[in-house]
């Protein structure tokens, strides 16, 4: 399995060890062990995620609140209805997007990173880790002040004389892609360092010698080497891309709604509770299955160098 | 130095090669001449150069001066991947995500040969090196002797017009390193190609070299056969880093009868060698001493310990402790604490400026 899933999981397996070969009843001792780290699971996790279940199954009237009956109409009311297709589309169409920009940005970012020298590496590195040290709210609100139709970039671009009119990126779909991929690139950047660190640095040297140009060297030999680590950055962006909440409420607003603002305006504007809950419960299954469906795919052409 | 003036048959030729880390000279001024067909090794300590200089004519590094022709061509105006070179690492360096036939076959895509021909080559490289039924298995799956043998492959497949070999056995175990010696000597012989083998291993290098240069400090110190580099090393270093020797301190002059002597404490030796009037050193290896009854060096024997097809002396001398292996063939030796007097014969010696460097006595190669 790739790095990432494992690192998802590890909070459950790690905690338990292979039984003991001489006992022959049932061993007690790793499950007592991994109990502590079980219960923490499942109060943070798992109750949550059902109730969360449970609730999208309850129904809604404007007078009544929330009906204490057990159907899937809200399943059907997404279903049947255009507007919150839209809106998972958009979901994933920016979660795309933004998993492609971050590989297009954050692999070569970490390749070239590597191959700097000591101390600009370090600062380097820091630059690039910048956007996680910063608060989502105040980070996503610069790039409000930035893209505003008085912000900087118009500013400066219309001084230049380039535009006539400021360009929207202010709840467009291209500002939320842009601050999202500003926000995400850094774990692409680590992922992908990761598997650098595995690569013998000879290879490039090996494959040089026996011919190859220096494209030729990163497209068949560093680049294959290095797609676990793309593939288990894609995973973690995609994951938070679909499911940020911070940016796509700022930079996107009431207008570009996505999955996650969506859910958040049933709990707390419609106050329509089991809707809110179906939508976030459709998000997490599309999560999973686009995921694991591409972790399949990827895995099975790279079968070798998962080894 | 022995090797170079045969310009005839020159093939490779490092002329002034220098590098320098910053304030640290790494290679400074090494000139070499290799023959074509020739396997050199580049012999000495870590941190002696032996590793940059392959590094400079592979083109990984660039030199700071001094020139590198390979057939009359200027090798440094080439980019790496233009030299031409088949080059073994100590790490491998195999590419872990194809397989053993696809690594072989790298060099040749690259150089646009058609299938063909291709799959034709990667059995025959295979095949050479003893590993025909595991084309396609990839490098994870194969021994350590297994990597080494598919980066050998790799590097032959090219016909290299030289094959540059950075300390390829260190990483093998004992018994698999005396193999793939064997192995490697088999390969040259067959092949017939140029090869540069970077080593720490003296013994490694006595056993596959044609020529070996000793390195130390940057410096190249003798280019020689094996044969001549351990009975006649150059210097101190030299008569060091191979084997054991005995080396004793001594006073070069003007002899009683006309030409150069060494004295040695009591005892005066004739020098072949043109070596400078005043201090120097005198080498001479532990077999190569007997026990003599008048005009040697005397001593007492401190110690002497059997192993089995050899005894083993140490003896105190008024030029320090010496070193002396004798065979247990049944003849008489001296018992512990008797007066004895050793000798040689002066074609078995190297004597050598004095070294400030080295103090006298025994050593042991490191």
């Amino acid at each position: 399995m790739a790095a990432s899933t494992e690192t998802q999981v590890s909070g459950a397996q790690a905690s338990a060890p292979p039984p003991p070969r001489r006992r022959r009843r049932w061993p007690l001792a790793p499950y007592l062990l991994s109990a502590p780290g079980l219960a923490l699971c499942a109060v943070l996790l798992l109750v949550p995620l059902v109730m969360t279940f449970l609730l999208s199954l309850n129904s809604f009237s404007f007078y009544g609140g929330i009906q204490n009956v057990w159907q899937l109409g809200n399943y059907a009311d997404i279903i049947a209805d255009d507007y919150f297709h839209e809106v998972f589309l958009r979901t994933f169409r920016i979660a795309a997007l933004v998993t492609l920009l971050c590989a297009v940005f954050g692999a070569p970012e970490a390749y070239i990173l590597r191959r700097m020298k000591s101390p600009w590496r370090g600062l380097c590195l820091l630059i690039v880790l910048g956007p996680l040290l910063i608060s989502v709210v105040s980070r996503t609100l610069g790039w409000a002040l930035l893209f505003g139709s008085t912000g900087l970039v118009n500013q400066g671009l219309m001084g230049l004389g380039l535009i006539a009119t400021p360009i929207e990126f202010m709840y467009t779909e291209t500002g939320v892609v842009i601050a999202l991929t500003h926000v995400l690139v850094p774990f692409m950047v680590l992922s992908v360092w990761a598997s650098l660190q595995r690569l013998d640095p000879q290879v490039e040297n090996a494959a040089l010698s026996l011919g190859a140009g220096p494209l030729t060297v990163m497209r068949r030999v560093v680049l294959p080497q290095i797609v676990p680590g793309i593939l288990s950055g894609s995973i973690i962006v995609f994951a938070l891309a679909a499911s940020a909440f911070a940016t796509p409420a700022i930079i996107g607003g009431r207008r570009l709604k996505v999955a996650a603002t969506l859910a958040y305006d049933e709990f707390l504007n419609t106050l329509n509770w089991p809707l809110g809950a179906t939508v976030a419960v459709l998000l997490l299954i599309a999560n999973i299955v686009i995921i694991v469906g591409c972790n399949r795919l990827v895995e099975r052409r790279y079968k070798q160098v998962f080894e | 130095m022995k090797g170079e003036g045969d310009d005839g048959m020159a093939y490779l030729v490092l002329d002034q090669l220098t590098k320098r880390f910053g304030n640290w000279t790494a290679v400074d001024h090494a000139s070499l001449t290799v023959e074509k067909g020739e396997l050199i090794s580049l012999l000495g300590p870590s941190g002696c150069g032996k590793t940059t200089t392959l590094q400079m004519i592979a083109g990984f590094l660039d030199a700071d001066g001094g020139r590198v022709t390979l057939d009359g061509k200027d090798l440094l105006a080439k980019k790496p991947n233009e030299r031409g070179l088949g080059i073994v690492f100590q790490s491998y360096a195999l590419f872990p995500h194809m397989t053993a036939a696809e690594n072989v076959a790298f060099g040749l895509e690259m150089r646009k040969i058609n299938r063909a021909d291709r799959e034709r080559m990667v059995a025959d490289a295979l095949k050479l090196v003893g590993l025909e039924q595991y084309g396609d298995r990839h490098p994870r799956r194969m021994s350590g002797g297994q990597q080494q043998r598919v980066a050998l492959a790799r590097a032959l497949v090219i016909k290299p017009s030289l094959l540059l070999l950075d300390e390829p056995l260190s990483n093998l175990d004992a018994k698999m390193r005396e193999e793939m010696q064997i192995e490697l000597r088999r390969i040259q012989r067959t092949v017939g190609t140029t090869m540069i083998l970077v080593t720490h291993d003296q013994s490694e290098a006595m056993a596959l070299s044609d020529r070996v240069v000793v390195m130390n400090k940057g410096r190249i110190q003798q280019v020689a056969t094996p044969q001549d580099a351990y009975d006649r090393p150059a210097n101190a270093f030299v008569a060091n880093f191979l084997g054991r020797t005995n080396l004793l301190p001594g006073m070069v002059g003007a002899g009683a009868g006309g030409g150069t002597v060494i004295t040695v404490a009591d005892s005066v030796w004739p020098v072949a060698q043109e070596v400078p009037a005043g201090p120097g050193a005198l080498a001479v290896r532990p077999e190569k001493i007997g026990f003599v009854d008048a005009g040697g060096l005397s001593g007492t024997v401190l110690a002497r310990v059997f192993q089995g097809t050899q005894w083993l002396f140490e003896i105190e001398t008024a030029a320090g402790r010496l070193m002396v292996i004798r065979q247990h063939d049944g003849s008489p030796l001296p018992a512990e604490r008797e007066r004895v007097m050793v000798g040689w014969r002066p074609q078995d010696m190297a004597v050598m400026p004095a070294d400030p460097d080295t103090a006298s006595g025994v050593r042991e190669a490191a």
